[in-house]
């Protein structure tokens, strides 16, 4: 009986060689069904057409040399445009011996960024540190007081520019996005459609209307004698116009809060704004943190349309340096270099608004 | 415990008194705001000697639009300046969201995949391209043609007949025959015949359970309808091909960089978006569904076409119409490039009137019209798609 058995018994036989290993993940991947080799097959053949020149273009026959006109003769991409100017693209006219200043205000907005990151440390301390980080960035940029020499705002530019607008826009929209929202939750008739109004209206029209009015209309409504300066009243704008996109957000937050702790909150006696303030808030924003960060996201890109209204803004100071005779006709490698910027800072946001998203689903 | 009318309830207790207290306030105060705001404009404009109102319009705006739907000269009025920049605006629109609508589609479904390789592709296009300013991508697309691309001499012909050069987009165009008309009314009357015919077949299924091949006999008919018409009309086959003379292309059709570049950036762009929206669509019809559609022994395409595109459709269109919408709001950065569309006339408008007000002014309300008749339509479209719950 014994020796009738076969050698090879269910446990010890190895699976067919291609179907385990590099062979078997091509074969389930890659080449499963004749429509999927076929495609393989040609994505493969165009990858190969456009990646090779492509690397050879970026590093093999690259330069880095200093002017534009040597690099003329490589062939390849001019990397040296960036290098060469990397302090005009990054922080504009701001005077040269006290781009510290900005630098350090940047720091410390990455540093606050990345500690808050993680939801243990959401704190009122974390506030008061937001608070007191503003205000440190506030005085590096501005200067003029604790011995900093005063820096005017028409040479602020570049990348703190940038994040500026886009900080400081989220920051100032948020209370009124959320009492917009609020407003449009409304049982009065007369703030439910003010608020209804201004938030279709904002929008339906681009951001761009919106700047094209912080520029040119903006200046009549204000008395006689007292000037704003372009780029507090490019921030109003977008700070405008972030509101009413945070206040469809949190609209959707405040509906999430299930009816029945409006009405524990009314049988309690509490009124409208102990409600909200105490019961309903807290809970509606936190449902939208994640959506918020992409609010936050298409702020960060959307300030870059300041270029039209001619602030030196990180776009805007990069096509100044190219409109420089010595670098003019290098401007992929520069913009792929601002678009590398704008990639690596909305990638980590999407990425942890993902994240977040993930930790706060207490959903099974 | 019962509270007898009688019995006085403090005014700031009292909800229904606080109400009209609050929005008493709220009034006055935009009362207040929009007055002070109005009296500083009409004060500066006095000072300044602007004049309000749209009497500019039929002056003569005395400036060149580099590309227009129809006759525009400098010597027309700012009126029919505008009327070019808004039709720029509505040509690269309409076309930006068709292609984005196509690409997005596609973009969506390769992101499922079951090919690697492809789905990998496809996944890192959309953070890419999702995770790069709209207005920086249309810079270097822009760019790209001033600078990367030859001169005409050396132009690109990626596929035969079709040019890129650093004069834009060149191809060719059949010449102008009788026939094409008799072809487009055809197209217009299959439409029709499409139309009642698959309400006639929906009717036959409810009624008898029998399929009819909707899909391909409508493919059949629009296509055919208008070949047979161009056939039977002569069949004109003559095309005004492209040709190199000196330093520029003649005859074909020359789409400008500056257009090539607009569309592109902007299909690029929002397809990255509309992607996800389709990708997600698609993920939330169960697995059940697919599985309960081929046991009851549906074909693939039918397991696609009666059961998950109807339940995808409903969770696609919603998001998809803010995508269309951000779309056309930004096909206003068209200014940004040098394209002509609405806002970049009304901007040079405004540089030579002096009209700032009634500028924007136009620009919102424009913007706001295709908004609301472009979600007013999709909404249309939602509710013909939605649940009908019984």
């Amino acid at each position: 009986m014994e020796k009738s058995l076969p050698k090879h018994t269910a446990e010890n036989l190895r699976p067919p060689l291609t179907n385990i290993g590099i062979i078997g993940w091509m074969k389930a991947n890659l080449f499963n069904g004749w429509f999927n080799s076929a495609l393989t097959l040609l994505v493969t053949y165009m990858l190969w057409l456009l990646v090779p020149p492509l690397i050879s273009w970026a590093f093999i026959n690259s330069s880095w040399l200093p002017s534009g006109d040597q690099c003329q003769a490589g062939g390849g991409a001019c990397w040296s445009v960036v290098t060469a100017n990397i302090r005009f693209i990054i922080f504009g006219f701001y005077p040269h011996e006290l781009q510290w200043r900005p630098l350090v205000a940047m720091i410390i907005l990455i540093a606050l960024l990345f500690y808050s990151q993680n939801r243990s440390h959401w704190r009122k301390s974390l506030f008061y540190a937001w608070t007191l980080g503003l205000f440190v960035m506030g005085v590096l940029l501005r200067g003029g007081v604790l011995g900093f020499r005063g820096v005017e705002s028409n040479l602020w530019g570049g990348l703190p520019l940038t994040l500026l607008l886009s900080v400081f826009g989220l920051t100032a929209a948020y209370p009124v996005g959320v009492l917009l929202a609020l407003g449009r939750q409304s049982k009065l008739p007369i703030i439910k459609s003010f608020s209804v109004v201004y938030i279709e209206l904002i929008r339906g029209v681009p951001l761009i209307s919106l700047l094209f009015m912080s520029s040119v209309v903006f200046p009549l409504f204000l008395p006689e004698g007292l000037v704003i300066n372009k780029i507090l009243r490019a921030q109003i704008a977008i700070i405008l116009f972030t509101a009413a996109y945070i206040a469809e957000v949190v609209r959707g937050g405040l509906q999430g809060v299930g009816k029945g702790q409006y009405e524990a909150a009314d049988s309690l006696g509490l009124n409208y704004f102990q409600t909200m303030r105490l019961i309903i808030l807290p809970q509606a924003l936190k449902i939208v943190i994640p959506p918020s960060v992409s609010i936050l996201i298409s702020a960060f890109k959307d300030t870059s349309l300041v270029v039209i209204i001619a602030l030196y803004d990180l776009l805007k100071t990069t096509q100044t340096t190219l409109s420089d005779p010595k670098w003019m006709g290098y401007s992929a490698e520069a913009y792929i270099f601002v678009a590398l910027i704008y990639f690596v800072c909305c990638f980590a946001m999407s990425n942890y608004s993902r994240r977040l998203e993930r930790e706060l689903d207490t959903s099974l | 415990m019962s509270t007898s009318a009688s019995e006085k309830i403090p005014f700031l207790r009292d909800p229904a008194k606080l109400a009209i207290l609050y929005q008493f306030l709220t009034l006055t105060g935009v009362g207040l705001l929009s007055y002070y705001l109005v009296h500083n404009t009409l004060i500066n404009l006095e000072r300044q000697s602007i004049s309000t109102g749209f009497g500019f319009l039929d002056r003569e705006a005395s400036f060149e639009i580099g590309e227009t739907l129809f006759r525009y000269t400098a010597a027309d009025s700012y009126g029919r300046a505008l009327a070019v920049g808004f039709c720029n605006t509505l040509l690269v629109s309409f076309i930006g969201v068709t292609l984005t609508v196509i690409l997005g589609t596609f973009l969506g479904i390769a992101r499922l995949s079951s090919n690697w390789l492809v789905a990998k592709l496809s996944a890192i296009y959309i953070e890419v391209f999702q995770d790069i300013p709209i207005l920086l991508q249309l810079f270097f697309w822009y760019a790209f043609f001033y600078e990367i691309l030859p001169s005409p001499r050396q132009a690109l012909a990626p596929i035969p007949g079709i040019f890129l050069c650093n004069r834009g987009l060149i191809f060719g165009i059949p010449y102008w025959h009788e026939a094409y008309k008799f072809a487009f009314l055809a197209f217009v009357i299959g439409i029709v015949v499409v139309f009642f015919m698959r309400k006639w077949a929906s009717k036959r299924q409810a009624a008898t359970g029998q399929i009819f091949p909707v899909v391909k006999v409508s493919l059949a008919i629009l296509a055919g309808l208008p070949l047979l018409a161009w056939w039977l009309t002569g069949a004109p086959t003559k095309m005004n091909v492209p040709e190199l003379a000196g330093f520029n292309f003649k005859g074909g059709i020359t789409v400008s960089p500056e257009f090539t570049a607009l569309l592109l950036g902007l299909v690029l762009y929002t397809a990255a978006f509309v992607a996800e929206v389709v990708r997600a669509g698609i993920q939330s019809v169960s697995k059940g569904q697919t599985e309960a559609a081929i046991s009851i022994g549906l074909k693939p395409g039918q397991v696609l076409n009666l059961v998950i595109l109807p339940q995808a459709l409903r969770v696609i269109v919603p998001p998809l119409t803010s995508q269309m919408l951000n779309l056309i709001k930004n096909s206003s950065l068209a200014v940004a490039i040098g394209y002509p569309d609405f806002v970049s006339v009304a901007g040079t408008t405004i540089n030579q009137t002096g009209q700032a007000i009634e500028g924007v002014a136009m620009i919102m309300i424009v913007y706001l019209i295709f908004s609301l008749s472009t979600s007013a339509f999709m909404n249309w479209y939602n509710k013909k798609i939605a649940l009908v719950e019984r």
